[in-house]
């Protein structure tokens, strides 16, 4: 009886395609691969771009090509071959769109697959979308209602025409260019990404949304995303995503900055969910993020994620606790399965005095996967009575597959407070057991348990990302205990 | 209702059941009682279906369905309930997500629509009240943080609220004090029923004060070696278990 069960199992396993792996049928506007001075000119020509970006980009390039990837993660994949990337790609838009209608039809198809028409979302749920798809904005809503609080949220090539002071003042002072080769090539070559500006003393009334998807086969995606609140305002900003399945590797390089000045507070959530290869480890997508935000005084940063897809993830929001009483955390589900491989965790660096930080990770690990947890608490000489609490979590759901924690302290003021705790365990035969025998079938019992274990970190998400999420451990998870 | 024939069971590759043979009949209340390592228990988990247990010889009918031919969820929605000896704890799992979880499945068995959130309300506030426990299962993850008395209401709850036809209670007395066992023994009495049978695993004759069985049985050594009256445990309880097992070898 075991074995049917376990074959059945198998069967839906393998027979089910990736849930959102289609493509949509937009001609592209198409840079020839490689990368070189003239490819990066031809970015920020096609952007209209001031000189001083321009600039920018260049002095990044020139950093990059002395830089080496980082080769510590416990991570192992084919490098990416850089010059086989093509490095811009625009859908064909004729012109301006004035609303919803104007959309190519195509592209509303797919968005309407993903789930997330505009107009029900702008009806429902009162979330104002900033759409990605490849590179190029094409649709951002509930503009004009935030104008009005003078809050400024439009894709990052419009803030450079619109608001270049702000982008200027703020880029790249969170993750400077040479902060790392990924952050490097992402200053060389970003097309688009989400610039978002929330005034003075403005709680900003929604949740602020932004889908990516990556759309042109054999383009990397390299995101570029702003977020400033200024003094005591406040935002909650959603990101999430999916992909089109992909036979080779796609190359996701995105840097997210974000500032919160004085008594200003960013909720950043994301929920992750690229291709992540299929079966046998074949495809899905790289993921190469640098997240960081800076706070100032009495500051909050709170970064919450959902991570399921992606072949590889290297990724680790941080914030840096400059101000005094600040506060950091971050919240994170991460889940692996099949070949799956991720390196993820969060940096807090305690700067200020009386500055906090606290850290809930779990980890769930299926199939042949490897998740590990890195994370580094620091406690610079000045930041005296600094706390942080660490917890990771990790739970086990066959006997091949990998956990690993690498949690790094460094202490330099004797009156800090640091507690680090964690757990590794399999997920109960038991359990399951239990749910079956009141008829709850294997799959939901094994969705059940999970999103209770990892419940913490979902109730920190806003409500309709929550409930996406809990949704998306259990397709993550289907047919995975072993 | 359940038929147990010749039925041989083993857990790897040691031998547990031997031969044994059951009929419990609609609306029976059926005891087994035994000496440690008889195996009360592996029985209840053959009968649930757990995995690490296989079966070797025997057949076991369930209503005119071969039992042993169906998965533990399917058994269970086909109406067959194991209060557990050691429920089990499931932290982050609200205990009422899981009740809903569980009839919404039999109920898909059933081809049924999914309960309303206010049929389910009321549900759970009558069955909660069989067994002292209303009011106290909302915020609460499933078993988590619940002494030993709570998570056998909480058995005996799920019984309730699940309504089988066959209901096993394995130990379902053992740990709890004597208001803990009032207070199950009333759950488990207000639910017997014309349709609906027991299958009561214990030790000790106290339970069976509160639970009055129609058939006591012994088992020993994975065989039923003695079956009678509900006087029968009172014999053992007085004699203990030498007395039966001797004639048996």
């Amino acid at each position: 009886m075991a074995y049917d069960r376990e074959d059945k199992v198998l069967e839906e396993v393998t027979g089910k395609a990736y849930e959102f792996g289609f493509t949509t049928d937009i001609e592209s506007d198409k840079a020839p691969a490689g990368l070189n001075e003239d490819i990066i000119r031809l970015i920020s020509a096609k952007k209209n771009e001031p000189d001083w970006l321009l600039d920018w980009r260049l002095d990044a390039f020139k950093l990059w090509c002395d830089m080496v990837e980082p080769e510590w993660p416990h991570l192992q994949y084919q490098k990416p071959d850089f010059q086989a990337i093509s490095y811009y790609a625009a859908p064909k838009q004729k012109k301006e769109l004035a609303s919803m209608e104007d959309v190519d039809p195509e592209l509303r198809n797919t968005m309407d697959k993903l789930g997330i028409s505009l107009e029900e979302q702008k009806r429902l749920s009162g979330v104002a979308v900033d759409f990605v798809m490849d590179s190029v904005s094409v649709a951002t809503s509930f503009k004009d209602k935030l104008a009005e609080l003078g809050i400024i949220f439009c894709s990052m090539s419009e803030a450079v025409q619109e608001h270049p002071e702000l982008v200027r003042k703020h880029l790249g002072t969170v993750v400077p260019v040479r902060d790392n080769f990924y952050a490097a090539l992402n200053s060389a070559v970003f097309t688009d990404g989400s610039f978002c500006y929330i005034p003075k003393g403005v709680r900003c009334p929604m949740e602020l949304s932004t889908y990516f998807r990556i759309n042109e086969s054999g383009t990397g995606q390299f995101e570029r995303t702003l977020v400033v609140a200024d003094e005591s305002s406040y935002v909650s900003y959603l990101e999430g995503c999916t992909a089109p399945q992909r036979d080779e590797n796609q190359l996701h390089a995105a840097v997210v900055e974000l500032v919160a000045l004085d008594d200003a507070e960013i909720k950043y959530s994301t929920v992750q969910n690229w291709y992540p290869g299929d079966e046998e480890g074949k495809g899905g997508v790289f993921n190469f993020v640098t997240k960081r935000g800076i706070c100032h005084t009495r500051s909050k940063i709170s970064w919450t994620q959902v991570e399921t897809g992606s072949a590889v993830t290297w990724k680790y929001p941080s914030c840096i606790l400059k101000g005094d009483d600040s506060v950091g955390e971050f919240y994170s589900v991460a889940v692996t399965n099949n070949f799956q491989q991720a390196d993820t965790g969060t940096k807090m660096v305690h700067l200020g005095k009386r500055t906090r930080s606290t850290i809930i990770s779990k980890g769930i690990s299926a199939g042949k996967s490897q998740n590990s947890y890195r994370g580094l608490v620091q406690v610079m000489p000045n930041a005296d009575k600094a706390r942080n609490f660490s917890q990771c979590d990790s739970l086990l759901m066959t006997d091949q597959c990998g956990a690993h924690t690498f949690p790094y302290i460094e202490i330099k003021n004797p009156t800090a407070q640091v507690e680090h705790e964690a757990t590794t365990s399999k997920i109960g035969e038991d359990q399951i057991f239990y749910c079956l025998q009141r008829g709850i079938d294997e799959e939901q019992a094994i969705s059940l348990i999970v999103n209770g274990y990892a419940k913490e970190v979902l109730n920190k998400l806003p409500m309709e990302f929550a409930v996406e999420a809990q949704k998306l451990l259990a397709i993550s998870l289907e047919g995975s205990v072993g | 209702m359940l038929t147990i024939k010749n039925l041989h069971a083993q857990v790897e590759d040691t031998p547990i059941l031997k031969g044994l043979n059951l009929e419990i009949g609609p609306g029976e209340v059926h005891a087994i009682m035994g000496p440690n390592g008889s195996g009360k228990s592996t029985l209840a988990s053959v009968l649930a279906g757990r995995e690490d247990y296989e079966v070797t010889r025997g057949s076991v009918d369930f209503c005119g369905a071969d039992l042993l031919d169906m998965d533990a969820s399917v058994r269970a929605r086909e109406g067959l309930f194991l209060a557990f000896q050691y429920p089990v704890e499931i932290p982050g799992v609200s205990n009422l997500n899981f009740m809903k979880a569980a009839i919404n499945g039999k109920r898909e068995h059933q081809g049924l629509e999914p309960i309303s959130a206010k049929d389910f309300l009321a549900l759970v506030k009558e069955k909660s009240a069989l067994v002292e426990l209303a009011g106290r299962l909302r915020d609460r993850s499933v078993n988590e943080g619940f002494s030993g008395g709570e998570k056998k209401r909480n058995e005996i709850f799920q019984m309730a609220m699940l309504e089988p036809t066959l209901a096993i209670l394995d130990e379902t007395d053992s740990g709890l004090d004597i208001d803990a066992l009032r207070i199950v023994s009333q759950g488990v009495n207000a639910m017997r029923d014309a349709g609906r049978s027991f299958l009561v695993i214990t030790h000790y004759q106290r339970l069976l004060d509160h639970i009055v069985p129609d058939v006591v049985h012994v088992l020993s050594e994975g065989k039923i070696v003695k079956s009678g009256p509900k006087e029968l445990a009172l014999e053992l309880e007085e004699k203990g278990y030498d007395w039966i097992k001797e004639p048996a070898v």
